[in-house]
C-alpha cells in the first residue's frame, strides 16, 4: 500500500461530499425554477401566458394583410378581497388576424377606502398564448383606484398571423382572454 | 485488493477489543448507536410504530365513511382538544388525511424500507463491515423521529381557527389552502417536519451512496450487486436529488405563509401552479423512492424460494435505473387538471406510459424466475407473489389514469384513491411484509411461525381487497376522494369497504401474535434457514449477525456469478 493511495475514509468523504453538493444543487434548482418558469411561460406562451409587442412588430404584422378574422372573448374575475366591480365592456370582439384592436374593460371600486390592484391573465384556449400579443395593457402596472371611482382600462392588443400556420390552432374559432384582480401586496416596512 | 481490505478498518475503537460481538450499555448501543443493524433495527421498530398510528387513523376514516352523514369527527375534534362545529369537524377530515398520508409515506414505508431493511441489509449483502458513515446514520435516524415529533405536535395546535386544530392541507401541501387556507401554525409544524425527515433521507442517501460505491468487498463488482443493494442505490440517487426540491418549494411556503413573500401568490405576481410543478417534481420520483427498494427485495425472495438466479439480471438493474431515470420527467401527469394545454398533456400521457415498459421487465421477470422453479411456498414467497399480483393491477389502473383525456373525468375520485393504494398500501407494504418474514429470523435469530405467517397473509390479502376494489367502482360513479360525507348513492360499495379494513385490522393482530410468538417460544434461527436458493452474503453469517461482522473481508472471486455469492465448496447451511 503506498502512501500517495487514498484512505477509504478520504474516499467515502470525497464519495459524500459531491453527493451533498448534488443534493446542494438540487435546492438551488429548485429556487432556480421561479425565474425559469416565469421565464418559460413568457417565451413560450406556456398556460396560455400572452405576449408582449412593441408598435414596430405590431406594425409588421399589420402588414401581412389577411383577411380571416377571429373571434375574441372577455373574461373578468376578481379576488375575494378585492371589493371591485369589474366587467369587460364588450363579451367579445371580432378582428382581423393581424390587425390590432382596442378592448376595455371597466373597473369599480365599490369600497370606502382606496385599494390597489393587480391583474392575472392568460389566454384559453392555453396553446393561443405565444400568438397572443398585447401592446399596451392595463394589466402591464398596479391599478389603484379612489373609493367610488370608476375608471376604463384599455388593452391593445392583436392576434399573430403565424396562427394560421399551427395546426394546433387549426380547429380554434375563439380566444378567451381573461383577467383577475388580485389586493397588491403592501410592500414589507422596513425601518422606522 | 489488500488495499481495499485493509483500509475499511473505520471503526478504531470497537476493533480495538478482540471480540466481534461486544456491545455497549444499552443506553449507548441504542441511542448513541452507530451499527447498521441496530439503526436499522431502530428504524424497523419506529416504522411499525408509525405504521400503527397512520394506520389507526385510516380506521377512524374507514369508520366515518362506513355510511352516509357525519358521525365521529366531531369526537375525534374533542379528542385533539378542539371545539367541534360543523367547520371544525370538516376541517378534522382533512387533518386527518393529510396525516396518514404524511405518516405513510415518509414515516412508515421510507424509514422501513431504507432506513430499516436498506441499513440492515445493504452493508451485509455487499461484504461491508458497516455504513461508510456511521455517525451520520445516527442523525438521519434521530431527524426521522424528530420529523415525526413535530408532525404529531402539528396535531394539537391551530390550524384553520382556534377551534379546529391541525394541517388539512393533504400530503401534497398545496398553495394556497396551506397559506393563507390554514393560518395556524400547525402546517408550519408539518413543514418542519417534512424539512427534517427531508434532511435525514438526503444524508441517509448520502450514506448509501457512499457505501455501494465504495465499500464492497473485494470482487464484488456493481454488476455482481444483488439487486436489492442495486434497488437501494437507485431510490438513494432518486432522494438526492428529488427531496431538496420538495424542500425549495416547502421553504418557499414558509416564507410566504410568515415573511410576505410571494412565491406562491398572485397578489405579488406568483403563481400557485408553480408550487405544483415543484411538488410533483419531487413527488413523482417519491412514488419510486417508496417501492423501488421492495422491487429490489421482491428479486431476492422469488429467487430464493424458486431456488434459480433471478430471470434476466441486467434487465431488472437497469429496468430500475430508467424507471428512476424516466420517473423525473413525467410529473405533470398529477396536473393534468390544472389547465395544461393539450401538447403538453400529449408528451405526459406518453412518457408516462412508457414507465410501464421497464415496469413490464421487471414483472415478466419475476414471473420467468418462477417458471421451471422449484419453488417454496414459505411465508415470504407468498408475500411476494401476492405483491406482483396486486402491483400488476395498481400498474394497470396507472395506465388509464396516465392518459389526460380519462384522467379529466377520474382526477380526484376515489378511482385515484384505489390506484395509489393497490401500489402502495399492496404494492410497497406487501413488499414490506414480504422482506420483513424474509429477514426477520437473520435479524432476531428466531423463527416466525409459517402458519401465522399465512393467516396474517391471507387475511391482509383479502382485507385490503375489499377495501379497496370497490374504489374503483365508487371512483368511475365519480365519488369525490377528500370528502367525509356522501350521497346515499355512494352507500353500497363504501360500507363493504369498511367492512374490508376491519378484515385487515384483524389480520394485522395475526402479525404482532407472530411477532410474540416468535421471542418466546420461536425456534432458533440457523445460518440460513431457506435453504440452497439463498445465496447472497448475510446467509453466510449466524443469526443473528455478529455485533461487528466481516472483520476478514469476504472475497467474490471470479467463479461467483451475480447469483451465488457463497464462499467456494460450501454448501449453503440448511435449516
Amino acid at each position: 500500500m503506498s502512501a500517495a493511495q487514498p484512505t477509504i475514509d478520504d474516499r467515502n468523504l470525497r464519495t459524500g461530499g459531491m453527493a451533498l453538493l448534488g443534493a446542494l444543487a438540487m435546492l438551488g434548482l429548485g429556487y432556480a425554477a421561479v425565474p425559469l418558469y416565469d421565464l418559460f411561460c413568457r417565451v413560450t406562451g406556456f398556460g396560455g401566458t400572452t405576449q408582449v409587442a412593441t408598435e414596430a412588430q405590431a406594425a409588421s404584422a399589420a402588414s401581412v394583410g389577411i383577411a380571416k378574422e377571429i373571434s375574441i372573448r372577455f373574461d373578468a374575475s376578481t379576488a375575494r378581497d378585492v371589493p371591485w366591480t369589474f366587467n369587460p365592456a364588450q363579451a367579445t370582439d371580432t378582428v382581423r388576424i393581424g390587425q390590432r384592436d382596442l378592448a376595455s374593460y371597466i373597473a369599480r371600486n365599490d369600497s370606502k377606502y382606496p385599494v390597489t390592484g393587480t391583474a392575472s391573465f392568460n389566454v384559453e384556449p392555453a396553446q393561443a398564448g405565444k400568438y397572443f400579443h398585447k401592446i399596451q395593457c392595463f394589466c402591464f402596472t398596479q391599478q389603484t383606484l379612489q373609493p367610488g371611482q370608476e375608471v376604463n382600462m384599455p388593452v391593445l392588443y392583436y392576434v399573430d398571423p403565424a396562427i394560421l400556420e399551427d395546426e394546433f390552432m387549426a380547429d380554434v374559432e375563439q380566444i378567451t382572454l381573461s383577467y383577475t384582480f388580485h389586493r397588491a401586496k403592501e410592500p414589507v416596512e422596513t425601518g422606522s | 485488493m489488500a488495499t481495499t481490505a485493509e483500509g475499511f478498518d473505520t471503526n478504531h475503537e470497537e476493533h480495538a477489543h478482540d471480540h466481534a460481538d461486544h456491545k455497549p450499555g444499552f443506553f449507548k448501543r441504542w441511542f448513541m448507536s452507530t451499527n447498521h443493524k441496530d439503526i436499522g433495527t431502530l428504524y424497523l421498530i419506529f416504522a411499525i410504530i408509525a405504521g400503527i398510528v397512520g394506520g389507526a387513523m385510516s380506521g377512524v376514516m374507514r369508520l366515518e365513511l362506513a355510511e352516509p352523514g357525519i358521525q365521529y369527527l366531531a369526537g375525534a375534534v374533542e379528542f385533539f382538544g378542539g371545539n367541534p362545529s360543523e367547520n371544525a369537524n370538516l376541517h378534522m377530515w382533512n387533518v386527518f388525511i393529510t396525516a396518514h398520508g404524511l405518516i405513510m409515506v415518509f414515516f412508515m414505508v421510507m424509514p422501513a424500507m431504507i432506513g430499516g431493511f436498506g441499513n440492515w441489509f445493504v452493508p451485509l449483502m455487499i461484504g461491508a463491515p458497516d455504513m461508510a458513515f456511521p455517525r451520520m446514520n445516527n442523525v438521519s435516524f434521530w431527524l426521522t423521529v424528530a420529523g415525526f415529533i413535530s408532525l404529531c405536535f402539528s396535531l394539537f395546535v391551530p390550524g384553520t381557527g382556534p377551534d379546529a386544530l391541525g394541517a388539512g392541507v393533504g400530503w401534497t401541501v398545496y398553495a394556497p389552502l396551506s397559506t393563507t387556507g390554514n393560518p395556524g401554525p400547525a402546517v408550519d409544524f408539518a413543514i418542519f417536519s417534512l424539512h427534517l425527515a427531508g434532511a435525514g433521507s438526503i444524508l441517509g442517501a448520502t450514506n448509501f451512496i457512499t457505501t455501494i460505491f465504495n465499500m464492497r468487498a473485494p470482487g464484488m463488482t456493481l454488476h455482481k450487486m444483488p439487486l436489492f443493494v442495486w434497488s437501494v442505490l437507485v431510490t438513494a440517487f432518486l432522494l438526492l436529488l428529488a427531496l431538496p426540491v420538495l424542500a425549495a418549494a416547502i421553504t418557499m411556503l414558509l416564507t410566504d405563509r410568515n415573511f410576505q413573500t410571494t412565491f406562491f401568490d398572485p397578489s405579488g405576481g406568483g403563481d400557485p401552479v408553480l408550487y405544483q410543478h415543484l411538488f410533483w417534481f419531487f413527488g413523482h420520483p417519491e412514488v419510486y423512492i417508496m417501492i423501488l427498494p421492495g422491487f429490489g427485495m421482491i428479486s431476492q425472495i422469488v429467487a430464493t424460494f424458486s431456488r434459480k438466479p433471478v430471470f434476466g439480471y441486467l434487465g431488472m438493474a437497469y429496468a430500475m435505473v430508467a424507471i428512476g431515470v424516466v420517473g423525473f420527467i413525467v410529473w405533470a401527469h398529477h396536473m393534468y387538471t390544472v389547465g395544461l394545454d393539450v401538447n403538453t398533456k400529449m408528451y405526459f400521457t406518453a412518457a408516462t406510459m412508457v414507465i410501464a415498459v421497464p415496469t413490464g421487465v421487471k414483472i415478466f421477470s419475476w414471473i420467468a424466475t418462477m417458471w421451471g422453479g422449484s419453488m417454496e411456498f414459505k411465508s415470504p414467497m407468498v408475500w411476494a407473489m401476492g405483491f406482483i399480483f396486486l402491483f400488476t393491477v395498481g400498474g394497470v389502473t396507472g395506465v388509464v389514469l396516465a392518459n389526460g383525456g380519462i384522467d379529466d373525468n377520474l382526477h380526484d375520485t376515489y378511482y385515484v384513491v384505489a390506484h395509489f393504494h393497490y401500489v402502495l398500501s399492496m404494492g410497497a407494504v406487501f413488499s414490506l411484509f414480504a422482506g420483513f418474514y424474509y429477514w426477520f429470523p437473520k435479524m432476531s435469530g428466531r423463527m416466525h411461525s409459517e402458519l401465522l405467517s399465512h393467516l396474517h397473509f391471507w387475511g391482509f390479502f383479502i382485507g385490503v381487497n375489499v377495501i379497496f376494489f370497490p374504489q374503483h367502482f365508487l371512483g368511475m360513479n365519480g365519488m369525490p376522494r377528500r370528502i367525509p360525507d356522501y350521497p346515499e348513492a355512494f352507500a353500497y360499495w363504501n360500507e363493504i369497504s369498511s367492512y374490508g379494513y376491519a378484515i385487515m385490522a384483524a389480520s394485522m393482530l395475526i402479525f404482532f401474535v407472530n411477532l410474540v410468538y416468535a421471542f418466546t417460544i420461536g425456534k432458533k434461527a440457523a445460518a440460513n434457514p431457506w435453504g440452497a436458493g439463498a445465496t447472497t452474503l448475510e446467509w453466510t453469517l449466524s443469526s443473528p449477525p455478529p455485533f461487528h461482522q466481516f472483520e476478514t473481508l469476504p472475497v467474490i472471486e471470479d467463479h461467483h456469478d451475480y447469483h451465488d455469492h457463497m464462499p467456494r465448496g460450501e454448501k449453503p447451511a440448511s435449516a
